[in-house]
């Protein structure tokens, strides 16, 4: 039992981590394309890969989590 | 006043008239599943959740209990295909009878056990070990499942879209106006070619891979979308099934791989413009990193598409779990609302997959500037 509230504990952390870094792109890409909409989609290209690899790390993370659990 | 604007986006008041009916019309559907619940013992969501994202050897088309209180399950069986000692052996899912019955194979038989196909002996008994993982040998099995037939079946769906449109450009050119499937592919086809695949390898390269990565994109795209649908042609999750990612994703990873320049290798192994003891570590990081990546692409996709299911199919146990008709438009509403995300999600993963295929790619062959 005490095994399975860790893992849920760490699933949040994930989450929270993930969701900050992805939140911190999307402000920073927001700001971007506010400043230069001309080159908005590039932006956007480029906000979508960086935060696929976050994502990607939180996956890890999570896959990680259901290994051990 | 951002709901106003979210109804003008939406395509005004009309959309709304048209959701609040769907709603309206799913409600029966609803409200009739809760019915059926008062008979039943104890609703186990987990189980139903991980049977519905799971493989199966039949398609189920629907199941209900009739007025005599039968339960009366329909599906289509489909064809079981077993490899064992030299023994090819086909036959339709049915005969397995649901798992009451065994099918013999040469000298053993054959039996089907929580979705899975199990060697046994005559009497059919499979053993366990203590923490209940099943000790029975799996012989070799080609079967046609569910998720492989889904499979088949978005190929021709793509065959179908496809072909018609490929003979008609190479009867007219691509200079007359898209008629038919063309006028679907065409924007299709040319943002993948131009936002994606050109935008990410050099243009000389890029015209090489468009196949592969114009085949992986729509692919992804309409299993994404046959999963989505929830009755008897869709519904099943091969996008969310970790072998059919695993397949996409290690065919990017040997494209990449045996198509690098020598620019990508002397990155991995010699790291130039580093001191040694810099070196020491990132050679190694760098030749994991060459797996990590495909293997992330793999999960991302996996894990997307299953938490989408997964997510719809329990706010649809809600109602059964609570066991009363008040939260049924709730969580009808609830899962419109996701099933409307998830059409963007199945997008957007084809959409990721893709991009990071051709970054991957692109970072194996560009020449450096």
């Amino acid at each position: 039992m005490e095994q399975i509230s860790f893992t849920a504990l760490g699933l949040g952390l994930i989450i929270i981590g993930v969701s900050y870094g992805i939140g911190k792109i999307g402000q920073a890409a927001m700001e971007a394309m506010a400043r230069q909409p001309e080159i908005a989609s590039k932006i956007q290209t480029a906000m979508i890969i960086i935060a696929a690899l976050i994502e990607g790390a939180g996956l890890f993370a999570l896959v990680l989590a259901w290994l051990v659990n | 006043m951002i709901f106003d604007r979210c109804i003008k986006l939406a395509g005004g008041k009309r959309f709304f008239k048209h959701f609040l009916a769907m709603c309206c019309l799913l409600m029966p559907v609803a409200l009739s599943a809760g019915e059926n619940l008062e008979e039943e013992s104890e609703f186990d969501a987990a189980a139903m959740i991980m049977h519905h994202i799971g493989d199966s050897y039949e398609y189920s088309i629907l199941s209900f209990t009739n007025g005599r209180g039968e339960k009366i399950k329909v599906s289509l069986p489909l064809p079981v295909i077993i490899w064992h000692k030299g023994q090819l052996k086909v036959f339709m899912s049915s005969s397995f009878k649901g798992g009451d019955e065994l099918v013999p194979i040469g000298d053993d038989y054959l039996r089907l056990y929580h979705e899975k196909v199990y060697l046994t002996d005559a009497s059919g008994a499979i053993n366990h070990d203590e923490s209940q993982s099943v000790l029975n040998a799996q012989p070799i099995n080609l079967s046609i499942t569910k998720n492989v037939a889904s499979m088949m079946l978005s190929c021709l769906i793509m065959l179908a879209i496809f072909i018609p449109a490929a003979r008609r450009y190479s009867r007219k050119g691509a200079l007359v106006a898209p008629k038919g499937a063309q006028s679907i592919v065409e924007p299709i086809v040319l943002f993948v070619r131009d936002d994606i695949i050109r935008a990410q390898i050099d243009k000389d390269k890029a015209d090489k891979f468009t196949p592969f990565l114009l085949t992986i994109f729509l692919f992804i795209l309409i299993n994404n979308i046959l999963g989505l649908i929830p009755f008897f042609p869709g519904g099943a999750n091969t996008s969310g099934n970790i072998s059919f990612t695993l397949t996409l994703a290690a065919f990017t990873f040997i494209l990449t791989n045996i198509s690098g320049s020598k620019h990508y290798w002397k990155d991995v192994f010699v790291v130039p413009g580093t001191p040694l003891p810099i070196k020491l570590m990132l050679v190694p990081i760098e030749f994991i990193g060459l797996f990590t990546k495909p293997f992330a692409l793999m999960l991302r996709l996996f894990a997307n598409i299953t938490a989408g299911h997964i997510i719809v199919l329990s706010l649809v146990s809600i109602i059964f779990v609570m066991k009363t008709i008040i939260v049924a438009p709730v969580s009808v509403f609830l899962s419109i609302m996701i099933y409307c995300l998830e059409f963007l999600v199945s997008f957007l993963q084809a959409y990721i997959f893709t991009l990071l295929s051709s970054l991957f790619i692109g970072l194996a062959v560009n020449e450096h500037h």
